[in-house]
């Protein structure tokens, strides 16, 4: 009974995660790229907290690391997004290829 | 920070060795030995400082566009007067040291070398040398020949050079050469000669090119320098098989000449392949610094510096080297009988070759050049057959005549300098087609420079009459023994070279003193008889070259009519005088390679026969060929045509130096490029860089999927995650 | 002089004060002023100098193993520690490299014009280094400090170089690193092979190895230590870094970086892998690649146009000596090496400073631009050309004695190859003197050359005692001789007991396969490979 919702809870986490990576892959936007990835933590985010029901607390640690960890990118990110903005006036990544050596 | 300088003048070493005591006479007790070597240094120190003070002031003046005369209004700054008392008086009391050991070993009984140590020069444990001078009798004459014919051209050069601006600098390398000749004959090992050896080509170097800025001088210099260093190398190879031995043979351990000589006989193989490899290598060394066959060519160009160092270093110590190193190694060539014989076969065709080279020159100073490279032959010729009296004798009447050769030709260039100065011809004061007739300008360089003619034509009763005629002699006497068929051919032509000497001599004299003057007539106004400093050191050699081969008249010859019959009171002397340095070499050589006969070996007759024979050939040469020369009409250079035939290879000196630089120099040149520009630069460095392009080549590869963009970044990590996925589930 | 520095404990602090007062100095040069950075610079390095100079007396002549000797454990868990001591080999290292760096310093005055301080912090960091790595008897800080000194001299290249300078600066950052990296890993395997709980010099000095081990090992120090030397044909990166380093990285490098290499060689390769040492075909390998390096690099110099490259590759020619020396195992070789060492050391740095002043008043380096200088600049002209006699080895210069006693070593352990290499005489004369006639003499036909002015009073200051050194050292080699001789005699002795005892190898396999080649008392090739010569066998 305990594990009844484990199953439906993987496939739907990774569903999400799926989607976000396809997401990352082919979406331009930056802002839409970066909700992907949020997207792709948070089902991750899931199969700990399905998984901890099952095995033990550990998992829902773990959440609270990503959450934190995501919050702080989430700052950062945005940002650079932003300034990005402000300098190119776009965000489609089509156009900027500063990662380039 | 000790060193021992004041501690080498003043406390006079320590004896290792306790004076020798003969049965006779008494312990030879030396004179401040070390000073000799210590004043000349003290001569250079002391006008090289001076020099640098005066070429600052020149350099200074020259900055601001001005050409500095040091003698404006006849009044000469400090830096150009004190070099004139300097310069000669260091060697003026070195002479004199010398002289007092002179007579105190003339007095005494010496049978060993007294050694002086002053310090450890180099002690790596397996190998020790020590800054030591050696005393004996060889070394002594080498000293006072130095230090005397040394002094005299000091003072001949404060005349000729009087008006130099470097004259200070002058002085300075002229007292370091000294310095160096002087470490050269008294040093007690090897190595320490080899100090001066290297020691005086460095002076030579220098003295040469004196006047640098003329790029001709300049490379004189630096041919002399290269060319000797190919001489050191078989001096230096001698040393290490001497010291280290190679094969069988252990070495000797050492470098110091007593303990080599004492224990050569016992230690090495007579006619071994080691002794005659260690005999071929200091020969190989001699030829360099004596100027023989094959590297004689740096001694003709070597006549680019001032006169007084030609008659100084090119003629009188310095190319004598070889002669004194064989003659200090006797007892290593006694042993070697095919090393004796190729120095002496080296030597003879040495001086039959360069005596026909000095037939066709005009450049007097060449001809002198010439003549010394064919007299040296004699000498090598001397010291290779065993005879090391003869040579060392002839080395020491050579210096008297050939210095006085040399000083002559240099009043004579002096004194055609000022003519042709005066009036700004550009004629070549040198070439004695612009001479002729200068007997009368200059009648005491003129006598003094007969008498030397006359002493090295080897006409009695001038000294070089008894030397050469003494190494003829016993090249002649060895044929009865070991290879004596190549010693008739030594012997044959020795006297032909003599003759061809003879003849070469008599063409310079009569060219540049007799006929009618070629300079012109304006300027033979202005030529004028050399000043009193310049003469009376030509005096003084003209005499020596009379009087100084009386101090070895073979006995055969004193108590003929030739010797006055036995009235020269000194016959054989420097024979015996030399007996301890060659007296086991002689010994060795007797048992070896047979005694010396009393018969020459073609035609029979004994050695005064042949000495009558000789001078009244020389002699008949003498006077046919001032007819003959005296009869030519002699053109000033300017208007001569050029050689053709036979002489003109004689005046291209054989297109040696043409054939040097094809096959020697020019390929080393190529090669060297080559070396850099298709070996370093290319391959090497290529290699080197190609490797640096092939990491820059894979980086490039990798860079093609550094596109910038996120997404392609985030394909590849997709990609990576399935392919590591797919590896684990599988 | 002895009692007074046993009086201050002389010997117990003054290894770690060269060390690391360097560093002080390079914080206070940072700290100060900038126009008073080399003022500071060069009075610090000249404290150290002095500091330095107090081991002539101090140092025990006739001791053979380490002195001053003072161990720390740094890092324990490794068997790491901090140990520094002193013998007869590194003694003079140690003092070439206070008296070099000062001169340096003292060298770059005019020369140094941008970032000063930055400048002289990094020469004294790069002095820090160097003497750490002559004085350190741990590996591990030996390895470290022989990686720190890279940095300064690559920005010393790099920052204040000439036009070519990146290029160079990377590639003597890249050679000398990938031999560094090489050297680690032997390294490691030593260390793991020694018991893996020490670095001591004395603990790796044990390690048990077989023939094979050690042969591997030995190819990996010595290409380390053939890169710095540098030997051919590794020794492309050198002209390029001489050419574009600043005349006191030149200096620097030339007289002590250089050295570094060849330490390594003494100090490290022949003890720790005695019986590789004295594998025949390692040291005819060696030793032609020595000769190679006197010969050919003597030709390349010829015929160089710039006169810096030229002295740069009389470098190699002179290293090679140096190489000759030390793997003719024999102690005349060995000894006459460490001379040739200093020798360079004095003679080659005075060669660069000489051809900076060059070049700080002319601002060219090409022989052609030169002629007949000797007249404007007559003291100039004494400096350079006694500089370059004790560079070709006259006698009466400290050229000469190393050269003499590299050769004789070589002879008495190969005869012939000691001969061929005598050939170097002969060539250092063909590549010096033209270039000096070029230079000072021949017709004073350039404009530009009539106004070059003559030494400096600074300048004076700089070569006088370069100048009196070549001389005493080649007047009096014997004060010198005499304090490395036992350690030279340690080193050798140790190459040649443990040599062979390595041989009946604790690996079976290797033994058989290797064990013909090295000479044993060998039957059948005793004249070829003729056992190891001391030189002092009576």
């Amino acid at each position: 009974m305990l594990t009844g919702l484990l199953t439906e809870a993987l496939v739907v986490s990774a569903f999400l995660f799926v989607v976000g990576t396809f997401g990352v892959l082919v979406r331009r936007n930056a802002i839409i790229m970066f909700l992907c990835i949020e997207l792709q933590l948070n089902a991750v985010n899931l199969s700990f907290v399905a998984l901890s029901r099952a095995l033990g607390i550990e998992g829902q640690l773990y959440v609270f690391f990503v959450m934190t960890v995501a919050a702080a990118e989430a700052a950062v990110g945005l940002a650079i997004i932003i300034s990005i903005f402000r300098h190119y006036e776009t965000v489609n990544v089509n156009n900027f290829n500063l990662l380039k050596w | 920070m000790t060193l021992p300088l004041g501690y080498f003048a003043l406390q006079e070493g320590h004896e290792i060795q306790a004076a020798a005591h003969g049965p006779a006479g008494e312990a030879f007790e030396p004179f401040l030995p070390g000073l000799v070597i210590l004043l000349p240094l003290i001569g250079f120190l002391l006008n090289g400082a001076l020099a640098l003070a005066a070429s600052r002031r020149s350099a200074d003046s020259l900055r601001g566009g001005v050409e500095l005369d040091f003698f404006e209004g006849g009044n000469r700054p400090l830096t150009h007067r004190l070099p004139t008392w300097i310069g000669p008086g260091v060697l003026g009391l070195a002479f004199l040291i010398v002289l007092v050991n002179f007579t105190r070993m003339l007095g005494a009984d010496l049978h060993e070398p007294i050694i002086r140590h002053y310090w450890t020069w180099m002690n790596t444990g397996a190998f020790e040398v020590d800054v030591a001078l050696q005393l004996d009798q060889l070394s002594m004459i080498m000293m006072m020949v130095v230090t005397g014919v040394g002094f005299l051209i000091h003072v001949f050069s404060v005349g000729y050079m009087g008006d130099d601006q470097g004259y200070p600098r002058y002085f300075a390398y002229l007292n370091l050469f000294v310095f160096f000749m002087l470490i050269l004959v008294m040093g007690a090992s090897f190595l320490l000669m080899f100090v001066g050896w290297e020691g005086v080509g460095f002076c030579s170097y220098i003295l040469i090119g004196y006047w640098f800025t003329d790029r001709e001088k300049a490379d004189s210099g630096k041919k002399a320098f290269i060319v000797n260093r190919i001489g050191d190398l078989g001096f230096l190879a001698a040393m290490f098989l001497l010291f280290a031995g190679f094969g069988s043979f252990g070495g000797f351990g050492t470098l110091n000449f007593v303990e080599i000589f004492h224990d050569a006989p016992d230690a090495l193989v007579y006619g071994g392949g080691i002794v005659t490899a260690i005999t071929l290598c200091l020969l190989l060394g001699a030829t360099g610094k004596s100027a023989q066959i094959p590297l004689y060519v740096w001694l003709p160009d070597a006549m680019a510096g001032p006169t007084p160092v030609s008659a100084l270093i090119h003629a009188a110590t310095m190319v004598t080297a070889g002669v004194y190193m064989v003659a200090r190694t006797s007892v290593l060539f006694a042993l070697a009988p095919v090393g004796g014989l190729s120095v002496a076969l080296i030597g003879a065709l040495t001086a039959l070759f360069a005596a026909t080279i000095g037939l066709a020159q005009y450049d007097i100073k060449r001809v002198l050049a010439y003549s010394t490279i064919s007299q040296l032959g004699y000498m090598f010729v001397g010291v290779g057959v065993g005879a090391y009296a003869a040579g060392v004798f002839h080395l020491m009447t050579h210096a008297f005549f050939k210095a006085l050769l040399f000083l002559g030709s240099g009043a004579v260039i002096h004194s055609m300098h000022h003519a042709l100065h005066h009036t700004h011809n550009h004629a070549d004061p040198q070439d004695m087609r612009n001479m002729g007739g200068l007997k009368k300008f200059m009648p005491i360089t003129w006598i003094t420079m007969w008498i030397a003619t006359l002493a090295i034509a080897g006409i009695w009763p001038f000294a070089g009459f008894f030397s050469k005629d003494e190494i003829i002699w016993y090249a002649g006497a060895r044929a009865a023994g070991t290879y004596g068929a190549w010693f008739t051919l030594i012997w044959i032509m020795a006297l032909a070279a003599a003759m061809i000497t003879a003849v070469y001599m008599t063409r310079l004299m009569i060219m540049t003193f007799h006929g009618k003057n070629r300079t012109g007539q304006e300027e033979a106004k202005h030529l004028h008889e050399a000043p009193w400093v310049m003469w009376v050191p030509l005096a003084i050699l003209a005499a020596l070259s009379i009087f100084g081969g009386w101090v070895n008249v073979p006995h055969a010859i004193s108590d003929s009519f030739l010797g006055g019959y036995g009235l020269l009171p000194m016959s054989e002397w420097l024979h015996d005088w030399l007996h301890p340095i060659a007296g086991v070499a002689t010994e060795i050589q007797a048992t070896g390679a047979g005694e010396f006969s009393h018969h020459a070996p073609l035609f029979g007759g004994g050695e005064l026969l042949w000495a009558v024979l000789s001078t009244v050939a020389a002699l008949v040469v003498v006077l046919v060929t001032a007819r003959i020369v005296g009869g030519f009409k002699y053109l000033p250079a300017s208007e001569s045509p050029a050689p053709k035939g036979f002489k003109k290879v004689l005046y291209m000196k054989y297109y040696i130096d043409e054939l040097y630089d094809r096959i020697i120099v020019q390929p080393l040149i190529k090669a060297s490029r080559f070396a850099w520009k298709v070996i370093d630069a290319g391959i090497v460095d290529g290699i080197a860089n190609g490797l640096g392009n092939l990491a820059r080549a894979f980086g490039w590869f990798g860079s093609l999927f550094q596109t910038g963009s996120v997404n392609t970044y985030a394909l590849f990590l997709a990609i990576g995650v399935l392919v590591i996925l797919g590896v684990v589930a599988f | 002089m002895l009692s007074l520095l046993e009086s201050i404990g002389y010997g117990d602090w003054i290894l770690h004060a060269l060390l690391w007062l360097p560093l002080v100095g390079m914080a206070l040069v940072l700290m100060g002023p900038a126009a008073r950075a080399k003022h500071l610079a060069f009075g610090w390095s000249l404290i150290l100098l002095v500091l330095s100079l107090g081991l002539w007396w101090a140092f025990e002549s006739g001791v053979g193993t380490f002195q001053f000797e003072s161990s720390t454990p740094w890092i324990s868990s490794w068997g790491v520690s901090y140990a520094v001591a002193l013998d007869g080999i590194s003694l003079f290292m140690v003092i070439l490299t206070t008296f070099t760096t000062s001169v340096a310093i003292l060298g770059s005055f005019n020369y140094i014009k941008k970032y000063e301080k930055a400048f002289y912090a990094l020469m004294l960091l790069m002095e820090t280094g160097v003497i750490g790595v002559f004085i350190s008897i741990d590996l591990f800080l030996f390895y470290v400090f022989w990686e720190i000194t890279l940095i300064p001299m690559y920005f010393i290249i790099g920052v204040w170089g000439g036009a070519r300078r990146i290029y160079s600066a990377v590639k003597f950052f890249l050679f000398t690193a990938f031999g560094s990296l090489l050297m680690l890993v032997a390294l490691l395997y030593l260390y793991f092979a020694a018991g893996g709980d020490s670095f001591a010099y004395a603990d790796l000095l044990n390690a048990p190895l077989n023939l094979q081990e050690q042969l591997w090992l030995f190819a990996a120090f010595c290409l380390a230590f053939s890169i710095k030397v540098p030997v051919f044909p590794f020794h492309t990166w050198l002209p390029d870094a001489h050419v574009e380093a600043p005349t006191p990285g030149s200096v620097v490098l030339a007289a002590v970086l250089l050295k570094m290499g060849t330490y390594g060689f003494l100090r490290f390769l022949l003890p720790f892998f005695p019986a590789a040492a004295q594998h025949e075909t390692v040291i005819t390998v060696m030793m032609i690649l020595g000769i190679i390096g006197i010969i050919y690099t003597a030709w390349v110099a010829a015929v160089q146009p710039d006169a810096k490259k030229l002295v740069a590759y009389t470098s190699v020619a002179h290293m090679g000596f140096v190489v000759l020396g030390v793997f003719a195992l024999t102690v005349n070789g060995l000894q006459g090496g460490l001379i040739v060492m200093i020798s360079h050391g004095i003679s080659t740095g005075a060669l660069f400073l000489l051809l900076g002043m060059m070049y700080e008043r002319r601002h060219t380096r090409m022989i052609a631009d030169f002629g007949g200088i000797g007249r404007v600049t007559p003291w100039f002209a004494t400096a350079f050309m006694i500089t370059a006699l004790a560079s070709i080895g006259l006698p009466g210069t400290s050229g000469f004695v190393g050269e003499f006693l590299a050769l004789l070593g070589t002879f008495q352990a190969r005869p012939i190859m000691g001969v061929i290499a005598g050939t170097g005489v002969i060539f250092a004369a063909y590549y010096m003197l033209p270039m000096v006639q070029k230079v000072f003499f021949n017709a004073l036909d350039k404009k530009e050359n009539q106004e070059m002015p003559d030494l400096s009073r600074r300048e004076l200051v700089i070569l006088a005692p370069m100048v009196a050194l070549m001389i005493w050292i080649g007047v009096q080699p014997s004060v010198f001789l005499e304090r490395m001789e036992p350690s030279v005699r340690n080193v050798l002795e140790y190459v040649n007991d443990s040599g062979l005892q390595a041989q009946p190898g604790q690996s079976a396999e290797a033994s058989v396969t290797f064990s013909s080649t090295v000479p044993l008392d060998g039957e059948g090739e005793a004249d070829e490979a003729a056992p190891i010569h001391t030189g002092d066998e009576e």
